[in-house]
């Protein structure tokens, strides 16, 4: 059974005089003991709304979230306040886009460090100190001793991004959810931090959510990665797969705009044309569709379903076929 | 400026922030200030005199040994004098002792009204900013009907209430008015740390609410009400002379206090200028010392002006 089961997530946003949106829209996956599973997609598509559902950080009112979410046997949506408190932290753990404003700035690293240890596993200040030295070692911070007892604002941007995965993995939680955590990184420290995280998921067999917009995170780091567009995953497969043959338009937009190296001088980028603000609602068809290359008649008139083809989930009337040229070029 | 200058400038500027805490990077800039040492001077200068002022003052200031010189009918006051250098008031008193100690007793409503205030205030604004919803909203309107009275007309009335006027009175008379002011500001400082990213990433680290409250959200939301709590010591100050003035004040004059000095004196402010000038100018430099500190305080204590 896989450790967590995320099933027709859904989350709408309510507002008095509003209409209500759909930020979430009938997600489905599975996170296996060990396994790391990327959520990709642009801003707005729904990843972070889908890890904070899962975590049940969404405000109580004004956010309504059906379907469900099993971890490890447990239904997490079914859970009072005080119950999922007592599992956030020790069975699910989190780490935060910008490191500095998610750490206390006033209060010196150990202490945050420590404060995780004694709310979940009962250990006393002295013992959850030395426990925290060796997990600042262990994310590889350097001198962790003196670094126990200084404050966020005087670490680096890499070296807050360790302390929170320190603090994230201080209880050992089996899943692991990373919301864009090298986003606010520059790229050498990105680098650093990935192989950091890669090495400890190995090390302490945790499950990994990787939560990103970019896809060369992805690639190193990913069992199976799950595209979201418009609040709903639009393709699901096993990450080779889906970069050697990736078969929704969105998909292969995506991986068609990243610069290569091999590729030769002066060839121009092929951006995705248009914008999220762009989408139809999915009622109404494929809510790419008016972004889309491939886009037929039917795509404006019915919604896609999810198809499995050959391990693969697919949402798309007319897919892509293995092989072809990045989409057409739009002039920037 | 050439490159090598700027990095062992902010080498300099790494080594010096090792092992700094908010408050500890805010003294090392308040040190440099001009204007905070003008106003810290001036404070604790206030305060060392009012400390010892009952040994500092030359006489009793209760005891009226100049009565003999004071001629009501002709409106003669004990001038300055060998051995009382300000001379006396109104009952023969000395002046400079009784400047003195009305220091201690300034210092006191000053303090004890802030402190009063900072305490209501922070319970007020704490409820209002941790539990939200409805506790905010009767809070906050409770907050609003008192912040629409002016604030020396509610702090008159009720300092009115008392049949006996003292000195408990006047304090909590005017403390009473500085509550919703640091409950209003607390409980915005509250609800930006409520939405920020650190309070969501111990909320997802399971920390229990009491824990979010006063170790997450409180002590982020403190500074500006510490800043505020020194520009109140000075309004406390004046609002306890206004009070004193208009005779809400202790009506027991053998204990001197500023504010009541200056109100004992209206009569006869046009012959003895002087016996007014004195106090009115110690309370104008004090509250300007106060108030010196708080502003400096608050641009020393923004995280917007660190590193």
């Amino acid at each position: 059974m896989a450790l967590l089961e995320v099933r027709d997530l859904t989350v709408v946003f309510e507002r008095k005089g509003e209409e209500p949106f759909t930020a979430v829209d009938g997600v489905n996956f599975d996170v296996e003991p060990g396994q790391t599973v990327g959520l990709v997609g642009e801003s707005g598509c729904g990843k972070s709304v889908t890890s904070l559902a899962i975590m049940g950080l969404l405000p109580k009112r004004g956010a309504r979230i059906t379907g469900s979410v099993v971890y490890d046997g447990t239904e997490l949506l079914k859970l009072s306040d005080r119950q999922m408190r007592d599992r956030r932290g020790r069975d699910l753990g989190m780490v935060f886009q910008d490191p500095l404003s998610s750490l206390n700035p006033v209060i010196p690293i150990g202490l945050q460090v420590t404060e995780v240890l004694e709310r979940h596993r009962g250990m006393p200040r002295k013992e959850a100190m030395v426990e925290a030295k060796d997990l600042l070692d262990k994310v590889g911070i350097p001198d962790p001793n003196r670094r126990l007892s200084e404050y966020p604002h005087q670490l680096s941007g890499g070296m807050r991004q360790r302390a929170l995965i320190a603090i994230a993995l201080a209880c050992r939680p089996k899943l692991l959810i990373a919301d864009e955590p090298t986003t606010a990184l520059d790229v050498t420290i990105q680098a650093q931090i990935l192989s950091l995280m890669k090495e400890l998921v190995q090390d302490l067999g945790t499950a990994l959510v990787m939560i990103t917009h970019d896809l060369g995170v992805v690639a190193g780091l990913c069992d199976e990665v799950n595209v979201l567009y418009g609040g709903k995953v639009v393709e699901k497969a096993m990450r080779h797969e889906l970069f050697a043959k990736p078969r929704h338009p969105y998909t292969h937009g995506l991986l068609a705009s990243i610069p290569r190296l091999d590729a030769p001088r002066g060839e121009k980028l092929t951006p995705i044309k248009g914008s999220v603000a762009d989408n139809i609602p999915w009622e109404q068809g494929c809510a790419f569709a008016p972004r889309c290359p491939n886009a037929l008649e039917v795509c404006t008139s019915v919604t896609p379903a999810e198809e499995d083809q050959l391990g693969r989930l697919l949402r798309c009337h007319n897919p892509v076929v293995p092989g072809t040229p990045a989409a057409e070029e739009v002039p920037v | 400026m050439t490159l090598g200058v700027t990095k062992k400038e902010k080498i300099d500027a790494l080594a010096e922030n090792v092992g700094v805490s908010l408050a500890a990077s805010a003294w090392k800039r308040l040190r440099r200030s001009p204007v905070f040492l003008i106003g810290a001077t001036i404070i604790g200068i206030f305060v060392v005199l009012s400390l010892l002022s009952p040994w500092l003052a030359p006489h009793d200031p209760a005891d009226p040994m100049l009565i003999k010189q004071v001629v009501k009918a002709r409106n003669e006051i004990p001038p300055p004098q060998p051995g009382h250098p300000l001379g006396g008031d109104l009952q023969g008193r000395d002046f400079l002792s009784r400047m003195l100690v009305g220091s201690q007793q300034t210092l006191i409503v000053g303090v004890g009204a802030t402190l009063i205030g900072l305490t209501g205030g922070l319970i007020l604004g704490t409820l209002a900013g941790a539990i939200g919803g409805w506790v905010d909203s009767v809070v906050m309107r409770f907050v609003d009907v008192m912040l629409s009275l002016p604030a020396l007309l509610l702090a008159f009335s009720i300092a009115a209430m008392f049949a006996h006027p003292s000195q408990f009175s006047v304090i909590l008379a005017i403390s009473i008015v500085q509550i919703p002011v640091f409950a209003r500001l607390l409980r915005g400082s509250m609800l930006a740390q409520r939405a920020s990213d650190h309070v969501l990433a111990a909320t997802a680290l399971g920390v229990k609410r009491g824990s979010i409250v006063f170790r997450h959200m409180l002590p982020n939301s403190l500074g500006p009400v510490i800043v505020q709590s020194t520009l109140v010591l000075a309004t406390a100050i004046i609002e306890a002379a206004a009070l004193s003035f208009l005779g809400l004040g202790n009506p027991d004059d053998r204990i001197p206090e500023w504010g009541q000095m200056l109100g004992d004196v209206q009569k006869v402010f046009d012959t003895h200028p002087h016996l007014a000038a004195y106090p009115a100018i110690c309370i104008i430099i004090v509250a300007l010392g106060f108030t010196l500190m708080g502003e400096t305080l608050r641009e020393a204590l923004d995280p917007k002006n660190r590193r």
